[in-house]
């Protein structure tokens, strides 16, 4: 197993707000990765960071060993690396169809791009029904799986998702974390950023808690799920 | 297997089949030579000098909104410095038929019939004018592009605002053959006539050479919305964080959006220069001309096409039926502009084509799908 992404010393800010005071975060190739924490911990800027949304004020990452620290987002993409982004960012007044269309904007293998749009439709069938619907017109779980699918049709090595399961009913949550399961045995890694940690950990294979803008522990996921600290303050027992 | 072959189904149901392409790439070119053959022939000729007159300058609008609607409507950025594009496109080409008709013919004055040897100039004069205001368009957009929205509204209204004065700034126009005959080109540059106007331009500009344009403009704002491309100017404006992300490099994208809209810009230019009845001037160019093409993209609906052609024609006749009143109308556009954006923020369409809304559906859906 080869380390995909290594992020070290990570500072970001937000003009005078610093964000991040020196993540350390390894992800090795063929897992899901998860970074949890509590509202404002870090995690999203931790994404913008890897995705090149924001660029860091000192720290590096590396993507199979090549930095991306202040490559440009769109660059990124090229790489291998896509996003779901927090709070979805669908395209409103697209329809479903454009949506995805436009997720493949990289590629120009046009039967591959056709089998990826099959295989993200198998994915999320409920999307299926909708090609021609106005994403802005789908519900939010509905715009959630548009976005995941939307992110697969890049055909990315390393797929980021921000809090897939945020606002959506348990059923749809479930539903999500079963077909990001399937995502990553079909070969891509995944980094996980959520607030519902109970889920993020069983399907993690190792898990980063954050705290105000530090790795404050990280650790098998398993292991962190018994952990007395992660059950106290994310898991809500014990 | 099953899924192997469907694959290959589908696959085989992408590549176009003769007659598609017949439908979707031919006929739209051929369309584009015939409507401006039917206005020049046709509808011209019966209706007489002053109704023509109107179609021209349609028709020049038409080409104005459609060309502003890729910066404003398509990708969501602000610019308010059309006319100054329009008028380094006018220049450009006045430069090109007036001082190359003297260095050919001996005059300024229209030289041969339709599609003749003075029309092949005019034609030259009309691309040297998009490259030209393309090359401007470039300049001025790719630094205020990279910046936040807002900057480009007040750089492109500072650009038309130069470009105004620049003019203003620049000597009498040649008009001794012998004189310019001897005259070396970067020095007739500078003879456009300053604030008075380049006046003396043939007149070339024509029915038919207007519709071309519009033709050209609409096939390409038109075929560009429902392509992949265009969809990727569309998606800067929809959200443009969630474009970066999804590997569109939404400032090339912004830049080639920009540099677009000038090159058509240039063309109207070219078009207005040499039209019976109007002036080639700093003052005719101004911020005032700028903000009514800013009107019909927003009376059209930011980044509906058809709704950009409709607005165009009925901010073009308007004022025409409205004459008497003639110094009211700034304030009759600030009206309306206000109205609009309090009634109908998103213009008339919308995002939408004539033919996506209700009562024009039916008309349309046969040809639609
Ligand atoms: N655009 C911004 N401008 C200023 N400060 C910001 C900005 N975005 C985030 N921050 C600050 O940076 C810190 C980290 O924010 P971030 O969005 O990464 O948190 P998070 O862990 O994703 O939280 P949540 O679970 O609520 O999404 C917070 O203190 C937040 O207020
Ligand atoms: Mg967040």
């Amino acid at each position: 197993m080869s380390t995909m992404l290594e992020i070290s010393g990570l500072h970001v800010s937000y003009g005078a707000i610093q964000a991040l005071h020196g993540v350390d975060l390894k992800v090795e190739e063929g897992q899901i990765v998860t970074l949890i924490g509590s509202n404002g911990a870090g995690k999203s800027t931790t994404l913008r960071a890897v995705s090149g949304l924001l660029k860091p004020v000192s720290g590096t990452i590396t993507f199979h060993g090549q930095r991306i620290d202040g490559m440009k987002a769109h660059d990124i993409v090229r790489l291998g690396i896509s996003q779901a982004p927090e709070g979805r960012g669908v395209f409103a007044n697209m329809t479903v169809a454009e949506n995805l269309d436009l997720g493949a904007y990289v590629r120009d293998d046009k039967a591959g791009i056709a089998s990826d749009m099959e295989r993200s439709l198998d994915l999320f069938p409920r999307l299926r029904e909708r090609l021609q619907q106005k994403a802005g017109t789908l519900s939010g779980g509905e715009q959630q799986m548009l976005a995941i699918g939307r992110a697969l049709l890049a055909r990315p090595k390393l797929l980021l998702l921000d809090e897939p399961s945020l606002g959506l009913a348990p059923q749809v949550v479930a539903t999500i974390f079963q077909i990001l399961r399937d995502i990553n045995k079909s070969g891509t890694t995944i980094l996980l950023v959520e607030q519902n940690a109970h889920m993020a950990l069983e399907v993690a294979h190792r898990g980063y808690v954050l705290e105000v803008g530090r790795v404050v522990l990280s650790d098998d996921a398993k292991v962190l799920a018994q952990s007395d600290e992660v059950r106290k303050h994310y898991l809500g027992v014990g | 297997m099953a899924r192997e072959s469907g694959l290959k189904a589908r696959a085989a149901a992408l590549a176009p089949e003769p007659m598609t392409v017949l439908k979707q790439s031919v006929l739209p070119l051929v369309a584009a030579f015939v409507i401006p053959l039917i206005f020049h022939f046709g509808i011209g000729p019966s209706v007489g000098a002053y109704p023509s007159k109107v179609l021209l300058d349609i028709g020049i609008n038409v080409v104005l909104a459609v060309s502003l609607n890729l910066v404003n409507g398509f990708t969501g950025q602000f610019s308010i410095g059309h006319a100054g594009f329009m008028a380094v496109g006018g220049y450009t080409a006045g430069l090109v038929t007036y001082y190359g008709g003297y260095r050919i013919w001996g005059d300024s004055l229209p030289h041969g019939g339709f599609l003749g040897a003075g029309e092949m100039l005019f034609l030259v004069a009309t691309i040297a004018a998009a490259l030209s205001a393309a090359a401007f368009g470039y300049l001025v957009g790719l630094p205020s592009l990279r910046l936040r929205g807002d900057y480009l509204a007040l750089v492109t209204l500072g650009f038309g605002e130069i470009v105004r004065v620049m003019i203003q700034q620049t000597s009498d126009i040649a008009t001794d053959a012998t004189e310019i005959a001897a005259t070396s080109w970067p020095s007739l540059l500078w003879k456009v006539g300053g604030a008075l106007g380049f006046t003396g331009l043939p007149f070339y500009t024509s029915l038919f050479w207007v519709w071309l344009w519009v033709s050209l403009t609409v096939l390409v704002a038109s075929r560009l919305k429902t392509s992949t491309h265009g969809r990727a100017f569309l998606s800067i404006r929809e959200d443009e964080i969630a474009a970066e992300a999804m590997g569109i490099p939404t400032t090339t994208i912004k830049v080639r959006a920009f540099v677009m809209s000038a090159a058509f810009a240039g063309v109207a230019g070219s078009l207005f220069a040499h039209e019976v009845g109007t002036t080639l001037n700093p003052g005719e160019l101004g911020f005032q001309k700028s903000f009514e093409v800013v009107i019909m993209v927003v009376l059209g609906g930011m980044g509906s096409v058809s709704g950009c052609v409709l607005a165009a024609i009925v901010v073009t006749v308007l004022p025409e039926l409205l004459r008497s009143v003639d110094e009211y109308r700034m304030v009759a556009y600030a009206l309306t502009l206000i109205l609009m954006m309090i009634l109908r923020p998103q213009g008339l369409f919308g995002l939408r084509e004539i033919w996506e809304i209700w009562p024009f559906k039916a008309l349309f859906r046969s040809e639609a799908k």
